[in-house]
C-alpha cells in the first residue's frame, strides 16, 4: 500500500490520539470508592465494642453542635488570618482565636487546588482524582456519599449562599439558595454582596441548621492583582466584619440546657504568589480552619495553630451533628473538638471514625490484613472493648483513666495508618489499559521513524507493506497471542481495567491492528537493514554532512524530550524553549552571516576559496525569476542592496521581539512572582497605555495580514479589527477614545458576534477559493489566496479572544513570520523538514509567550464565554482550546501557507512538512507517556507530570487537526496532473 | 615540524590552564573568606585578568600572531587602542545576547557585564592575541575551512568550547535544587570556563589525532 507522506501522517497521528486516549484513561484512574452503591446510614453504626457477652448498648452518639455556621472564603490563604496580614485586618477573628474559645487549625488542600475539587473534598471527606479538574467546568451533581446528602436525609434545614458550584453539586440539597456564578472575574463586590444581602434575615430566622456561606470576592481579588493587592486588605475587613455578625448573632441566640453552636471559617484553597491556584505550592495549599463554639474551652493566648488535613473537617462534622461519616472519607476526627466529651464518648467517636476508614480500606485493598493501620485498629478496637467491660462494672479508678486514655492514642495511631494509607492509595493506576496504549503510541512512533527515509524523499510517498503482514504467518500467531493475553490479564485482574470492560470486538480489532502495525514494523525494518548495510559509504559519507544548524535542530528535539523526566524542567519548560529559540536565531543568523559575508569576501579576494553554497547561487537566480510574483522584492518594494542588510536584521528582530515577548508574561513556577508587563498594562492606571498598544497592535496585524487577501477579505479583517477593539472596550479593558466614563461595563456580546460574523466571512471566501482551486486547477494563487485568507479568518479569531496585553504577542508572531518568510527561509534555501522544525519551535514558543505554563490554572477559561450569553459547552470548549494554542495553530497554519506558495519546491514540500510535523508531535508525546508511567510514584505526579500529560494529549489533538488539513490541501494537489 | 608545534601548542595551552588554576587558588591565600560560589565576582575578575595577562604574555614570548606590517609606534599604539575597543564591543555584544537569553534587564547587570567580560576574555582576547584586531581574518577563521595554521584549529576550538560551555551552564538554572551554583551567573561562568578549560585539552588532541586531514592551505 503507498500512500503519500502527508496521509501517512494523519494517519500515525489519528492512531496516536486512540493510543494517548486509552493511556489517559488507564492513567486517571475514577478515584477510590467504596463499592456499595448506597450511602452509610445510621443503622449501619457498629456496636460499641465491649468484650464478654453481656447486653451491647449501641448507642448512637448525640450530636454536639445545634446550629453550624460554615463561612467559606474562597483563596483565603492561611496567613490572610494567622500571618501579619490577618492581624492587620481580620481584628475581630484574631481576638476569637487569640482569646476566644475557639479551635484553628492550618488545613492542608491537596492538589488539585481548585474550587470544585476542594468542595467535593470538604464534603465528601474523599480526596477527589485529577480528573475532577477536567470536569470542573460543567461540574454534574455529586452522586458519592457526603455530609450534605447526610444532613439531608437527616431531616436538617440547609441554607446556601454563594458560589454556585455548590448549586450544581448539591441539587434539591438546600431548603434555600442563591447561587452566584464566578462568571465574571472582574467583578469582586457584586458576588459578595449577593451572598451578604441575605445574612440579615437569615440570622434572624430559626427555621435551620446549616447555613453555608461561600465568598468569591477575595479569589476573584487574587485573580486580578495577586495576594499583595491593595483590594485583598478592604475585603479582609468586610468579612471580619461578617464573621463579626455572625458570632454575635449566633452567641445572641445561644440558649441554656440547648446545645451550642459552631462557626467554621475556612477557605477552599490558598493563592500563589501570583494570585492564581491549582498547583502544590505552600501558599496554594495552606488554608485556614477555625472553629469557634462556646463548647471549646477558652484560649489563654496565641498559639500556633496547628496542621491538619482539609478532609478531616467531614467525618469531623458529620460525628459531632450525629451523623454517619460518609462512605470514602478518607478523614480522621479532630480530636480537639471532642475532648470536652466523656471518655467514653470520645472512644466511640473514635471508633465509628476507625470503623468507617477500616471498612473503606478493606473495600479498596485486596490485601487489607497487611496494613499496619488495619491491624492497630483491631487492637485499639480490642481494648476499647476491655475498657468498656471495666467500666461497665462501675470502676472509675485512675487506672481506668489511664487505660482509656491509651486506648485512645491507640484509636488516634491506627486512624493516621489508615488515613495515610488510604491516601496513597490514590495513586492506583490501570497499569493494563496504560501498558496497551503504550505499546500502541510505541508502535506508531516507531512506524514514523522507519518511514523516515522514504516520507522524506523526492517522492514523499510511503509504502507499506500491509498486504504481506496481513498474508503472513506470525501475524495470525500474534493475533492468537494477544488475544490469550487479553483474556488472561482480564480474568486475573477481576475487570477492574477499562480495557477489559470495552466490547469485544472494539478490543479484537485493536488487537488485530497492532499485530498487523507489528509485522509491518517488522517487514520494513528488514527492508531498511539490506539498504544500510549496503551502503554505509554514501550515507556515512554525503549525507552525514550535518550544518550546525541541523545539528542545533536534532540536539534541540532530543534535549527538549529528555529534559521532561525532570519536574522542574518541565514546570519551566516555557526556558527550554525561549533558550531554543534564541540559539536558533543566532544559529540562523551565523547562515546569514555566511551566505552575505562569504560572497563579499569571495568578491575581495578572488578565488582564494569555493563559495560555501556552490549549488546556491545559480539555484537562486533562477528561483528568483520563477518566483518573482513571491519574491520579497516585488512585494515590499525592497532594493536588492537592502535586501542584505534586512536579511541580517532579521535574526536579530526577532531576538529582540522575543525578549520583549518574554517579560510580557511572566510564567512557569519559579519565577511565575516576578512582576511582568502583562500585569503593569492590566493595572487600573495604565488602561491609556493599554490602549494605544492595542490600537498600535491592531493596525500592525491589519497590515500585516491584509498583503494576500482580496479585497472584500480586506474590508472584512479592517471591520473585525474594529470590532475586536470595540469588543475589549465594551468589556472594559480598553478606552474609547469618545466614551464617557460613567459608560456600564457590559459582556460585549454584540461586539463579540459582530466580530465572529467576519471571522466566519473571511473563513467562507477563504473556503471558497480554496474549493475552486481544487475544482478549476489552474492557477496556483487562487488557492495560495484561499489559503492565506483561512488564515486570516484565524487571525482574526485569535485577536478576538487573546486579552488586551497579549494582542501584542499576535502582532509580534506576524511580524516575525513575515519578515522570517521574505527573508531566510526562502532566501537561505532552507528544506522543508527544516523549515517545518523551526515553524514548530516557534510555535512552542509562542504557546508559553502568550502566557501558558504546564499548569491547569494557566488556561483562560473566560475565552469560552466571549460573545455568549451563558456557558454552552461544545462553543466553550472549542473556543478555550482555540485560543489555548492559538501560537502553535497560528505557526502549523503558516507553515502550510508558505509551504504551497513556495512553487518552486514542487509538491512534495507540503508532505515534508505534515510528515515532519507528526514525527515532532510524536517523539515528545510518547517519550512523555513512557516517562509518566515510570515516575507515576513520583512526588509531584498530580501537580507537575499530569497536567503536563494532558497539555500533551491535547496538543498531539491538535496538531492531528492541523495534519488533516495539511492533507486536504495537499490531497487536492497532487489529485491534480 | 608538526610535532614540535602541536608540543608547543600543549605547552602553552597547560601554562594558560594553570593560570585558571592559579587564579581560584591564589586568591583564597590573599583575600579572607575567599570562595568560588560567595565571592563569585572576585573569582571570575582574577580568572579573567590572570587568563588576559598570561595569554597576552605566551603569544607575545611564543611569537605568534599576526603579522605586522609596519613596526612604528603609532601603528602600534593605534592597533592596542583598536583592541580594546574590539574587547570593548565584544562585551557588549556578549552581554546583548546574554540579555536576549533571558537574563534579566537592570538587576544583576553587573554580573551579566561580568559574565560577558569573562566570555570575551577566554574568546576574543584570544583572537586579538593570535589574529590582531583584524575582522576579516577573523571571519575566515570562524567560516567553515577557514582555518590556515594550527593555532586558527585551537583557536576555533577553544572559542567554540568555551561558548558551548556557557550555553550548557545555563541548563541548571531551571531545576529547583536550591544550590549555590545555580545563582545566577555562577553555573554559565563555570561552564564557560570548564568548557575553555576543555578546548585547551581537547585542541592540541584534537589536532593530534587529525593531522593526516589537516592540511593548510597557506603556510
Ligand atoms: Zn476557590
Ligand atoms: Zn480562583
Amino acid at each position: 500500500m503507498r500512500v503519500s507522506s502527508s496521509v501517512f501522517a494523519s494517519l500515525c497521528l489519528v492512531f496516536e490520539i486512540c493510543g494517548i486516549a486509552l493511556f489517559l484513561r488507564g492513567f486517571f484512574p475514577v478515584p477510590i470508592k467504596s463499592s456499595f452503591s448506597t450511602k452509610n446510614r445510621l443503622s449501619d453504626f457498629p456496636a460499641e465494642p465491649l468484650t464478654g457477652s453481656a447486653p451491647n448498648s449501641t448507642k448512637i452518639p448525640s450530636p454536639l453542635f445545634k446550629k453550624v455556621v460554615i463561612v467559606l472564603i474562597d483563596a483565603l490563604r492561611e496567613d490572610f488570618v494567622f500571618g501579619p496580614s490577618g492581624n492587620r485586618f481580620m481584628t475581630y477573628t484574631r481576638h476569637v482565636i487569640e482569646r476566644g474559645s475557639s479551635h484553628s487549625f492550618v488545613a492542608k488542600a491537596r492538589a488539585p487546588t481548585v474550587t470544585m475539587p476542594r468542595i467535593k473534598a470538604l464534603t465528601t471527606g474523599s480526596i477527589p482524582g485529577f480528573i475532577d479538574v477536567v470536569m470542573n467546568l460543567n461540574s454534574p451533581a455529586l452522586l458519592e456519599d457526603n455530609f450534605i446528602w447526610q444532613a439531608k436525609t437527616a431531616g436538617k434545614k440547609i441554607i446556601f449562599y454563594g458560589d454556585d458550584t455548590w448549586v450544581r453539586l448539591f441539587p434539591k440539597h438546600f431548603m434555600e439558595f442563591d447561587g452566584t456564578t464566578s462568571f465574571f472575574v472582574s467583578d469582586y463586590t457584586e458576588v459578595d454582596n449577593n451572598v451578604t444581602r441575605h445574612l440579615d434575615s437569615t440570622l434572624k430566622r430559626d427555621d435551620w441548621d446549616i447555613l453555608i456561606l461561600h465568598y468569591l470576592g477575595l479569589d476573584h481579588i487574587g485573580h486580578i492583582s495577586g495576594p499583595h493587592s491593595s483590594l485583598v486588605g478592604p475585603k479582609l475587613l468586610e468579612m471580619d466584619d461578617i464573621l463579626k455578625k455572625i458570632h454575635a448573632s449566633l452567641i445572641a441566640r445561644e440558649t441554656e440546657g440547648s446545645l451550642p453552636n459552631l462557626l467554621v471559617l475556612c477557605g477552599d484553597h490558598g493563592m500563589s504568589e501570583t494570585g492564581s491556584h491549582g498547583g502544590s505550592s505552600e501558599p496554594e495549599i495552606n488554608t485556614p480552619l477555625v472553629l469557634i463554639s462556646p463548647a471549646f474551652k477558652r484560649k489563654a493566648g496565641w498559639e500556633k495553630p496547628g496542621t491538619l488535613e482539609q478532609v478531616d473537617l467531614a467525618p469531623t462534622l458529620a460525628l459531632a451533628l450525629g451523623l454517619p461519616i460518609s462512605q470514602n472519607s478518607v478523614g480522621r476526627l479532630i480530636p480537639a473538638v471532642f475532648e470536652e466529651t466523656s471518655l467514653r464518648d470520645q472512644l466511640r467517636y473514635f471508633h465509628l471514625n476507625g470503623f468507617q476508614l477500616s471498612a473503606l480500606l478493606r473495600d479498596s485493598t485486596p490485601d487489607y490484613h497487611k496494613e499496619d493501620g488495619y491491624e492497630q485498629f483491631r487492637v485499639a478496637e480490642k481494648s476499647h472493648g476491655n475498657w468498656m467491660k471495666l467500666y461497665m462494672e462501675g470502676n472509675t479508678s485512675e487506672v481506668l483513666l489511664n487505660m482509656g486514655k491509651k486506648v485512645l492514642k491507640q484509636y488516634l495511631e491506627a486512624l493516621k495508618a489508615m488515613s495515610s494509607a488510604l491516601s496513597r492509595q490514590l495513586g492506583k493506576y490501570d497499569m493494563y489499559s496504560m501498558i496497551v496504549g503504550m505499546i500502541f503510541i510505541i508502535q506508531v512512533l516507531l512506524l514514523l521513524l522507519l518511514a523516515m527515509p522514504e516520507a522524506l524523499s523526492g517522492q514523499a510517498r510511503v509504502d507499506l507493506p500491509v498486504a504481506s503482514a496481513l498474508l503472513s504467518l506470525p501475524f495470525y500467531l500474534l493475533c492468537l497471542l494477544f488475544s490469550s493475553v487479553h483474556v488472561l490479564v482480564c480474568t486475573s485482574a477481576g475487570g477492574s481495567c477499562y480495557f477489559c470492560s470495552l466490547p469485544w470486538a472494539l478490543v479484537f480489532s485493536a488487537i488485530v491492528f497492532s499485530s498487523a502495525l507489528l509485522c509491518t514494523l517488522v517487514v520494513m525494518a528488514t527492508r531498511r537493514l539490506p539498504t544500510a548495510s549496503k551502503s554505509p559509504v554514501k550515507t556515512s559519507g554525503s549525507d552525514w554532512a550535518l550544518s550546525e544548524l541541523d545539528a542545533l535542530l536534532l540536539i534541540g528535539t532530543v534535549g527538549h524530550t529528555l529534559s521532561l523526566g525532570a519536574s522542574s524542567f518541565v514546570e519551566e519548560e516555557h526556558q527550554t524553549w525561549y533558550f531554543l529559540l534564541n540559539t536558533l536565531c543566532l544559529a540562523v543568523f551565523q547562515d546569514v552571516c555566511r551566505k552575505y559575508f562569504r560572497e563579499k569576501r569571495s568578491g575581495n579576494y578572488g578565488a582564494d576559496d569555493s563559495p560555501l553554497l556552490p549549488s546556491n547561487k545559480g539555484k537562486e537566480e533562477s528561483s528568483s525569476q520563477e518566483t518573482s510574483l513571491f519574491s520579497p522584492v516585488a512585494e515590499l518594494g525592497v532594493s536588492a542592496g537592502s535586501e542584505k542588510w534586512l536579511a541580517l536584521a532579521t535574526p536579530l528582530l526577532t531576538l529582540a521581539c522575543c525578549r520583549l515577548l518574554r517579560s510580557l508574561n511572566q510564567t512557569g513556577v519559579q519565577w511565575a512572582h516576578l512582576p511582568d508587563l502583562g500585569h503593569w498594562l492590566n493595572s487600573a492606571e495604565h488602561k491609556v497605555v493599554l490602549s494605544l498598544l492595542s490600537v498600535v497592535a491592531l493596525i500592525l496585524i491589519f497590515i500585516l495580514v491584509q498583503r494576500h487577501c482580496s479585497l472584500v477579505s480586506k474590508i472584512a479583517l479592517a471591520l473585525g479589527l474594529l470590532g475586536v477593539y470595540s469588543y475589549r472596550a465594551a468589556v472594559g479593558n480598553v478606552l474609547f477614545p469618545w466614551q464617557h466614563s460613567g459608560r456600564a461595563v457590559s459582556k460585549g456580546t454584540v461586539e463579540a458576534r459582530f466580530v465572529y460574523i467576519f471571522v466566519l466571512g473571511i473563513l467562507f471566501t477563504g473556503a471558497k477559493d480554496l474549493l475552486r482551486s481544487l475544482v478549476a486547477s489552474t492557477d496556483g494563487r487562487l488557492k495560495s489566496r484561499g489559503l492565506w485568507e483561512v488564515y486570516s479568518g484565524m487571525v482574526l479569531l485569535v485577536a478576538l479572544l487573546f486579552r488586551a496585553h497579549n494582542l501584542p504577542t499576535l502582532a509580534c508572531c506576524l511580524f516575525v513570520q513575515t519578515i522570517m518568510a521574505q527573508f531566510i527561509w526562502k532566501k537561505l534555501h532552507y528544506d522543508a523538514a527544516q523549515t517545518t522544525i523551526m515553524h514548530y519551535w516557534f510555535g512552542q514558543a509562542f504557546f508559553f509567550f502568550q502566557g501558558n505554563s504546564n499548569n491547569i490554572a494557566t488556561v483562560d477559561i473566560s475565552v469560552g464565554f466571549v460573545g455568549l450569553e451563558s456557558y454552552v459547552e461544545a462553543p466553550a470548549i472549542f473556543l478555550t482550546a482555540f485560543s489555548t494554542y492559538a501560537g502553535p495553530l497560528l505557526w502549523a497554519c503558516h507553515l502550510v501557507c508558505y509551504l504551497s506558495s513556495e512553487r518552486d519546491r514542487g509538491t512534495v514540500a507540503l508532505g515534508h512538512g505534515s510528515y515532519c510535523l507528526a514525527l515532532l508531535r510524536s517523539v515528545p508525546a510518547v517519550a512523555y507517556a513512557v516517562l509518566v508511567t515510570a515516575l507515576r510514584y513520583h512526588l509531584f505526579i498530580w501537580s507537575v507530570f499530569s497536567p503536563k500529560l494532558l497539555y500533551e494529549a491535547m496538543h498531539t489533538l491538535v496538531t492531528a487537526a492541523v495534519c488533516l488539513f495539511f492533507t486536504f490541501m495537499d490531497h487536492d494537489r497532487s489529485s491534480r496532473p | 615540524m608538526w610535532d614540535a608545534e602541536i608540543r608547543g601548542m600543549a605547552s602553552a595551552h597547560a601554562i594558560i590552564a594553570s593560570s585558571v588554576f592559579m587564579a581560584t587558588v591564589m586568591p583564597a591565600v590573599l583575600v579572607e573568606k575567599f570562595s568560588v560560589y560567595g565571592t563569585h565576582l572576585v573569582w571570575l575578575y582574577s580568572v579573567a585578568g590572570s587568563v588576559a595577562v598570561v595569554n597576552i604574555a605566551v603569544y607575545w614570548l611564543l611569537g605568534i600572531g599576526p603579522p605586522t606590517k609596519k613596526n612604528t609606534l603609532s601603528y602600534k599604539v593605534s592597533r592596542l587602542i583598536r583592541s580594546c575597543l574590539y574587547f570593548l564591543f565584544s562585551c557588549l555584544f556578549f552581554h546583548t545576547v546574554v540579555v536576549l537569553y533571558g537574563a534579566p534587564l537592570l538587576e544583576s547587570a553587573v554580573e551579566t557585564f561580568s559574565l560577558a567580560v569573562l566570555l570575551s576574555t577566554l574568546t576574543t582576547l584570544r583572537c586579538l592575541c593570535i589574529l590582531g584586531p583584524n575582522v576579516q581574518a577573523w571571519i575566515r577563521v570562524f567560516s567553515r575551512d577557514g582555518a590556515m595554521s594550527v593555532w586558527d584549529t585551537s583557536l576555533q576550538i577553544t572559542t567554540g568550547c568555551s561558548v558551548v560551555g556557557a550555553w550548557l551552564g545555563a541548563f541548571p538554572i531551571p531545576l529547583d535544587w536550591d544550590r549555590p551554583w545555580q545563582v545566577w551567573p555562577i553555573s554559565c561562568t563555570l561552564g564557560a570556563t570548564i568548557g575553555f578549560l576543555t578546548g585547551l585539552v581537547a585542541a592540541p588532541v584534537w589536532i593530534h589525532w587529525h593531522r593526516k586531514q589537516l592540511t593548510y592551505k597557506i603556510k
